[in-house]
């Protein structure tokens, strides 16, 4: 049992990681690398977009993807420390 | 009240506050001296790692170099930060939960191995090293420039401040000057930023008055636009379009990401909180303190450049304002009139070019170009050498417990006691300030090139020995020893030719893939990986209890 419920542990830890690294990719190295110059083409207020998000943009999303990590992570440790402790007791 | 004035008072204030923070700070036992006891709070934490984090290179160089490169400058940007990134979701929380004191530790202990532990450490001194000295430099220049101390006695007073508090309170020492070192940095750098912006675009924060319209003493416009067209009329390319090529871009910014992820002096921060989820939560604090002065610098060089063009191009000689002949007296600044007319000349072109601007300059005057008060000015100073310092210590730490922990009591002496090995790790210290110190006062010709060295070689030896680590519970020793020396080997040798063998022929054309020296440690970390998962199937899985340890600490933590 405990090899199961850590595995489904890692598991979810994995999609959470790799979904939020695509989306670290996609900000970073593709706009504001590989799609720059298409993106410069909408402008926002006094920025061309590709151009901010090469700048500042992709830094803002940096952010909300640790703090979106931090908060998943403590309810995933939260739920599986609780059954984690369900089983110690049943084995006793 | 003069310049001068303000920066001897700023900076006596601030060394002041160091050195009473490292009385109060002293440590008797190896856990405090490592990792300040894994008492750290996570925003505390966070505030160190980004002082740890932030040299004088960010500080004093960044802007600069960005003014100059206009959007490629981009690179140091996602770079520098991307990086906490990986750090965040890859390595802190692992590590943490592994729960000892350095990375060679880890490494060793992960891949059960002399080999490995040895060559982990050979990698963090070398990284360590390289940048520690241009931390001291840094430190020697912004004394020699503000306070008109010769550089030897400046490198000497930032050496004896370091040793004092790294010496007598170690890792906590560190960590709590390095707070007060964020905040000296943060406010230095800001202040003159939003002076700038008020000035210019009359927007109060920096990163907004980047896309604003620029006020009518500065001609109107949006600020960007009115750059990109004062850029081509003087022959620059447009400050928003970029001239590297994409590929190249991309590999550099990828190397500065895994490089950042990868440096020993970051990730040993994250040993210093008490929990799992604190190192988590203290990557994304840390994250927020950089971006703060990360998401300004772009806007500062955007403000710095604007002015700089306005306040020289065809602009009288003899009418150039104070800072102009205070900063050409240093060499930073230089002017020829070629073509006699008493003109500057300003120009993308190097025929009729008649100025040339240090980048530093950029940073270092800017308040002075914008004609903000004196204690603005005298701020940069503080500012400056709070950056190089903080850098300094935690590299200098990283040193010491290479020596003292891995070195002496987990590979050659592991009899001493506690005592002498909190001995041997302040003898270390000592050594390593007076190494770092001796290449301050004479640096080697190459400092701004050997950067690129730590990056690439953190990004191809650390970064991937540390992941695979964690994320492939089958990778043995033999695959990441392998892995370790071989990007090692591809990345250092790639820069060694290019910037020191054979400089002639370090262009586009003969890179790699189009890579340029600065990029190619993502190449080498792409190597380091292949060889590592190519060795490791044709050997025998690690031992049991290695395997176990693997799966500890992945496991979630239990309070």
């Amino acid at each position: 049992m405990p090899e199961r419920n850590d595995d489904a542990y890692w598991k979810a830890n994995i999609r959470l990681v790799l979904s939020l690294l695509a989306v670290w990719f996609i900000v970073s190295f593709g706009a504001g690398i590989l799609l720059v110059e298409v993106l410069d083409n909408i402008r926002m207020g006094g920025f061309k977009f590709g151009f901010w998000m090469a700048q500042q943009g992709s830094i803002f999303v940096f952010i909300v993807l640790i703090f979106v990590y931090i908060n998943r992570m403590d309810k995933l440790d939260e739920r599986y420390r609780r059954s984690g402790s369900d089983r110690e007791d049943s084995m006793q | 009240m003069s310049v001068q004035f303000w920066t001897f008072f700023f900076v006596i204030l601030t060394f002041g506050l160091y050195i009473g923070i490292a009385i109060w700070s002293r440590v008797r036992s190896t856990q405090d001296f490592y990792v300040a006891g894994k008492h750290v709070p996570p925003i505390a934490n966070g505030m160190a790692t980004a002082a740890d984090w932030m040299s004088a290179a960010s500080f004093i160089s960044m802007a600069g170099l960005i003014s100059f490169l206009g959007r490629d400058g981009a690179f140091y940007l996602m770079g520098w930060t991307g990086g906490y990134v990986l750090l965040a979701l890859l390595l802190a929380p692992y590590l943490r939960k592994f729960g000892k004191y350095t990375v060679p530790d880890f490494i060793g202990d992960r891949y059960y191995s002399h080999t490995a532990r040895l060559t982990a450490v050979f990698c963090a001194i070398v990284i360590s090293f390289v940048y520690v000295c241009g931390q001291m430099q840094g430190a020697g220049i912004v004394f020699s420039r503000f306070l008109e101390v010769d550089i030897v006695y400046g490198v000497m007073i930032g050496m004896a401040i370091v040793f004092f508090y790294a010496v007598l309170g170690g890792m906590k020492g560190i960590t709590y000057t390095q707070v007060a070192q964020y905040c000296v940095l943060i406010f230095a750098f800001m202040v003159p930023a939003i002076f700038i912006s008020i000035l210019m675009t009359g927007q109060a924060i920096p990163q907004m008055g980047f896309g604003s319209q620029l006020t009518e003493a500065f001609g109107g416009g949006y600020l960007l636009d009115r750059l990109d067209g004062l850029s081509e009329q003087l022959g620059f390319p447009a400050y928003t379009e970029g001239q590297r090529s994409m590929q190249d871009m991309f590999f550099i910014t990828a190397a500065l990401m895994i490089g950042t992820a990868g440096l020993p002096h970051v990730i040993i921060r994250f040993f210093t909180v008490p929990h799992v989820r604190d190192a988590r939560r203290s990557a994304g604090y840390a994250l927020i303190f950089i971006a703060i002065l990360y998401t300004t610098a772009p806007a500062v060089a955007a403000f710095a450049r604007t002015n700089l063009i306005n306040t020289v191009d065809n602009v009288e000689y003899s009418a150039m304002p104070e800072w102009f002949n205070k900063w050409e007296a240093t060499g930073l600044i230089t002017f020829e009139d070629r073509n006699a007319d008493g003109l500057i000349q300003y120009t993308g072109d190097a025929a009729t070019n008649e100025l040339d601007v240090n980048r530093d300059i950029m940073v270092l005057a800017n308040p002075e170009i914008a004609e903000l008060p004196n204690w603005v000015v005298a701020l940069v100073a503080a500012g400056g050498l709070a950056a190089a310092l903080s850098t300094a210590a935690g590299l200098l730490l990283v040193i010491s417990s290479a020596v003292s922990h891995d070195l002496l009591k987990r590979a050659y002496m592991p009899e001493i006691t506690e005592k002498e090995e909190l001995l041997f790790a302040r003898m270390s210290i000592f050594m390593a300030v007076l190494v770092a110190g001796y290449f301050g006062i004479n640096p080697p010709a190459y400092v701004a090139q050997v950067v690129a060295f730590a990056f690439g070689l953190a990004a191809a030896s650390f970064f991937p020995a540390i992941v695979m680590g964690i994320f492939q519970r089958r990778m043995n020793r033999h695959g990441a020893v392998s892995g370790m020396i071989a990007g090692f080997s591809f990345t250092a040798l790639y820069i060694i030719y290019f910037r020191f063998i054979n400089p002639a022929v370090d262009n586009a054309d003969n890179w790699l893939f189009g890579i340029s020296p600065e990029g190619i440690g993502s190449l080498g970390a792409l190597l380091n990986l292949l060889v590592a998962w190519t060795v490791c199937r044709f050997t025998p899985e690690p031992p049991a209890e290695v395997q176990a340890l693997v799966a500890d600490i992945r496991r979630p933590e239990v309070d």
